[in-house]
């Protein structure tokens, strides 16, 4: 190989001083593969390849008979390497990676060369071709497979308990879930009682049973429970540590510090509510208020006879930039506040100024027929021609509204002015994602790794999030996603141990000059530097993607099982055939 | 014959390789031009490694990754973004032609997508012909100006400027500044000049001691800014005085023993 005259980059493979020995097995796949390329050529190419000492071929080398062969040949003919060119190792490697453990090789020296998918499958109309791409990807593969060294996962254990951060009905729920499964919780709330935002409430659509009722029932349930300890007017100072092992500090208000070990960690921190300072003449006038406050008015009683009451919708919501979400539940609060008032006082007129109603599902759905017979009126109203407040006089708010769907300016004098505003992230929410390494997203919200495929799960494993600290949600959904943030942390700790990643950083610390760029890259906090200034990386954390080896300024960083050495050998063999 | 180039692909593992797979199941063709690697993210390219390939004579590497908000790894995508734009400019200082390198992302459920790139960049290779580093013989300068381009990718400044990237415009420094991203570009801009130019220099007093003068004339630069580039790396302890020839000092290289 000519590489470039180096300083330092490529370190010269200092291999073990065994001979390797490596056997190279070309799949047929039936005729997926061997009716285009042609298999036994390859074989008899593979058997030119440095320390290759044994090749064949398989009908399926993924049949019993196939995962056989290996194994007999492993022994046979004493391989250290094997290379199996069939499929994609992403749905593959696992099997085989298996079958040579079986066989006593350690399965980091096994490597797919997959001349299907990216080779019969994608060129069928050109075998010949295809045949000399699946001699070079074998050839890349035996590249690399040559350096490869075996590796170890190593195996930790668990902590069976689980920090709860957020007493509200997200935490408590996920709280209670985990201890019945019969795991310690320390369920930690900033304010003095627990409760959240429910105890501001009045009452839940669509069973119109009251906030407190519930939330009552939890509160007591969670007090009871000798598996949860509760710790009010607590916040989480720091965290460190990994999955099974969070070393976790805590500060009460009174300057108090407590330590405690937990193997999960919950983000339960709810949401606020958005203050629409100067908007429609709120904070000014007395009869503009918010959707949350008219929930404390109606929960106390102290709603005096009304004539016209208006609610505006999305009020700092699903705007051009900054909030552009939408905040998922002030539709349904709307409704059943309207009907509240409507129940209250029959004669009055109730208007929902909107945007686009959302009551998504039969049963919300059905509350907006119901809200039309009660006789609510709903005015649709655009983006770019909002509601303007003109006058405000004896108590009464005088609104324009550009009505949409009829097209025309309509005016409404009303005694109450009712803002529904979006639940915008809590404003201590970006310190506890810089305490616990966890990503706020684009609106400020808590961020999941997948939004499909784990919703639930932070990239950061063994920290899980739920409730409207994640996004907003009413009380309902907030139970249902609780309830499976504690399934989702009970998994670890059930079983009570877990495998780590082997493909991980590995830092020279003879070369690391404490830059610390690797620290500010990795994604998952997995590095940091050791008390000589020096990178160290938490093994457990690291997920092994490559990126701080990739760009350490001092090339102090190697990454397992994808070394600069294997990469760069792997590709050589790609246009310079046959050269060691 | 025609020429049937040669194209190195890094593919994350868990967007474009599967990308890539979907392709085959599909039974979409495309050339047969592309090697693939395997990467668990694209942001595993270093910069040393697309130069020393494409040093090696590879006719093209193309790099793929996640679309940007997918990435497996939260964001190792940007940062291939970061290290690509600088490869990118540091390539077109030696001449081989930034066209050569590619970046896409490509999801896991675009097949068509990568098939359609794979052959629009072989395309392009082929109209822009076989790579002059490949074959037996190749072009000596421009092989010099692919080693002076990977040590200053290999070196200090670049890799932290890139690293930090990200860093310094959204968090600012220790001091809570932040940097505007043309400030930014700017100065790597001229730091990737800088460096690249440095080891050239030092490649070239390697290969033989020489003026301040002769320097500037071959780099064809202002003698002003070689020599301050000289003084930067006799600071850095890669060059040395070899000689006075009546007033002007010849410089010479130092055995660098990293």
């Amino acid at each position: 190989m000519r590489y470039l005259l180096t300083r330092r980059c490529i370190r010269t493979g200092q291999m073990n001083q065994q001979a390797r020995r490596i056997g190279v097995f070309v799949c047929h796949c039936g005729i997926n593969i061997g009716g285009i390329v042609d298999v036994p050529k390859v074989v008899k190419y593979a058997l030119t390849l440095p320390d290759v000492v044994y090749s064949e071929d398989n009908l399926y080398t993924c049949s019993s008979e196939g995962l056989n062969r290996i194994k007999e040949t492993i022994r046979k003919y004493d391989l250290n390497r094997v290379v199996v060119a069939s499929c994609t190792p992403r749905t593959h490697e696992t099997l085989f990676r298996a079958t040579c453990e079986e066989a006593g090789l350690n399965k980091y020296l096994f490597e797919m060369a997959n001349i299907r998918e990216h080779c019969s499958w994608a060129h069928m109309d050109e075998p010949d071709k295809a045949t000399e791409k699946a001699k070079d990807i074998v050839g890349m593969t035996v590249a690399k497979v040559r350096l490869h060294t075996p590796q170890e996962e190593p195996e930790i254990a668990v902590v069976p308990s689980t920090l709860v951060i957020g007493g509200g009905i997200s935490g408590m729920t996920a709280a209670l879930s985990l201890a019945g499964q019969g795991f310690k919780v320390c369920l930690v709330e900033r304010e003095p009682e627990l409760g959240g935002m429910l105890r501001h409430l009045h009452k839940l659509y669509t069973t119109m049973e009251d906030a407190s009722e519930g939330l009552n029932k939890i509160v007591e349930a969670v007090r009871q429970n000798r598996d949860i300890d509760i710790k009010t007017s607590t916040v989480v100072k720091r965290v460190k540590g990994f999955i099974g092992n969070f070393d976790v500090s805590l500060q009460s208000e009174s300057g108090e510090t407590a330590n405690l070990e937990v193997g999960t960690i919950i983000v339960a921190t709810g949401a606020d509510i958005f203050e629409p300072a100067g908007m429609y003449g709120y904070g000014k006038f007395e009869n503009v208020i918010t959707q949350f406050e008219l929930e404390g008015l109606l929960r106390k009683g102290q709603l005096e006879k009304l004539g016209t009451v208006v609610m505006i919708q999305c009020v700092g919501a699903r705007e051009e930039k900054g909030r552009t979400y939408c905040s998922r539940i002030c539709c349904m609060t709307a409704l059943k506040n309207a009907l509240l008032v409507k129940q209250m006082c029959p004669e009055a007129d109730v208007y929902i100024l909107f945007r686009d109603l959302q009551t998504y599902g039969s049963e919300y759905e059905s509350w907006h027929r119901m809200a039309q017979n009660e006789g609510i009126k709903f005015v649709k109203y655009a983006l770019e021609k909002p509601p303007e407040v003109v006058a405000i006089r004896d108590g009464k708010v005088t609104l324009d509204v550009y009505h949409a769907l009829l097209g025309e300016q309509v005016r409404i004098e009303s005694d109450l002015v009712v803002l529904s505003t979006p639940l915008v992230q809590r404003g201590d929410a970006r310190e506890l994602s810089q305490v616990l390494k966890v990503p706020l997203g684009p609106d400020g919200f808590f961020f999941e790794a997948h939004v499909k495929l784990r919703p639930i799960d932070f990239a950061t494993d063994g920290i899980y999030v739920c409730g409207s600290a994640h996004s907003p949600k009413n009380s309902a959904e907030s139970v249902s996603q609780a309830l499976g943030a504690a399934s989702r942390a009970a998994i670890p700790m059930a079983v009570g141990r877990l495998r780590t990643e082997a493909i991980t950083a590995e830092v020279d610390e003879s070369l690391c000059g404490g830059c610390g760029t690797c620290v500010k890259i990795c994604p998952y906090g997995a590095i940091e530097k050791d008390e000589k200034g020096v990178a160290k990386v938490t093994a457990v954390v690291c997920k092994g993607c490559g990126t701080c080896g990739a760009s350490c300024p001092e090339k102090a960083i190697t990454m397992r099982h994808f070394t600069d050495e294997q990469v760069m050998a792997q590709a050589f063999a790609a246009f310079r055939r046959a050269t060691a | 014959m025609t020429f049937e180039p040669k194209i190195v692909g890094f593919l994350c593992n868990w967007c474009s390789y599967a990308g890539a797979d979907l392709a085959g199941v599909s039974r979409i063709s495309y050339p047969t031009s592309i090697r693939i690697i395997r990467l668990m993210c694209s942001g595993r390219v270093d910069p040393v490694i697309v130069l020393e390939i494409l040093a090696s004579g590879a006719d093209g590497v193309m790099v793929m990754g996640c679309h940007p908000g997918d990435c497996h790894y939260i964001e190792g995508n940007l940062q291939t973004e970061r290290k690509i734009k600088m490869l990118k400019k540091l390539i077109e200082e030696t001449g081989l032609g930034p066209e050569r390198l590619r970046l896409e992302w490509v999801s896991a459920s675009e097949g068509g997508r990568f098939a359609d790139i794979v052959k629009e960049f072989t395309d392009q290779i082929k109209t822009l012909g076989p790579s002059p580093l490949s074959g037996e013989k190749s072009d000596p300068v421009l092989l010099e100006n692919m080693q002076a381009a990977k040590w200053a990718a290999e070196d200090f400044r670049l890799r932290v400027l890139v690293g930090r990237e990200k860093e310094l415009i959204d968090e600012g420094n220790v001091y809570g500044e932040k940097t505007l991203q043309e400030e930014f570009d700017k100065t790597m801009d001229e730091a990737i000049q800088a460096e690249y130019t440095r080891n050239r220099i030092y490649l070239m007093v390697k290969r033989e001691p020489q003026s301040v003068k002769q320097l500037a004339k071959r780099l064809d630069l202002d003698a002003q800014k070689v020599l301050r580039h000289v003084v930067v790396l006799r600071r850095r302890g890669m060059v040395t005085v070899d000689r006075v020839e009546e007033t002007t000092p010849i410089y010479a290289a130092l055995e660098l023993g990293k």
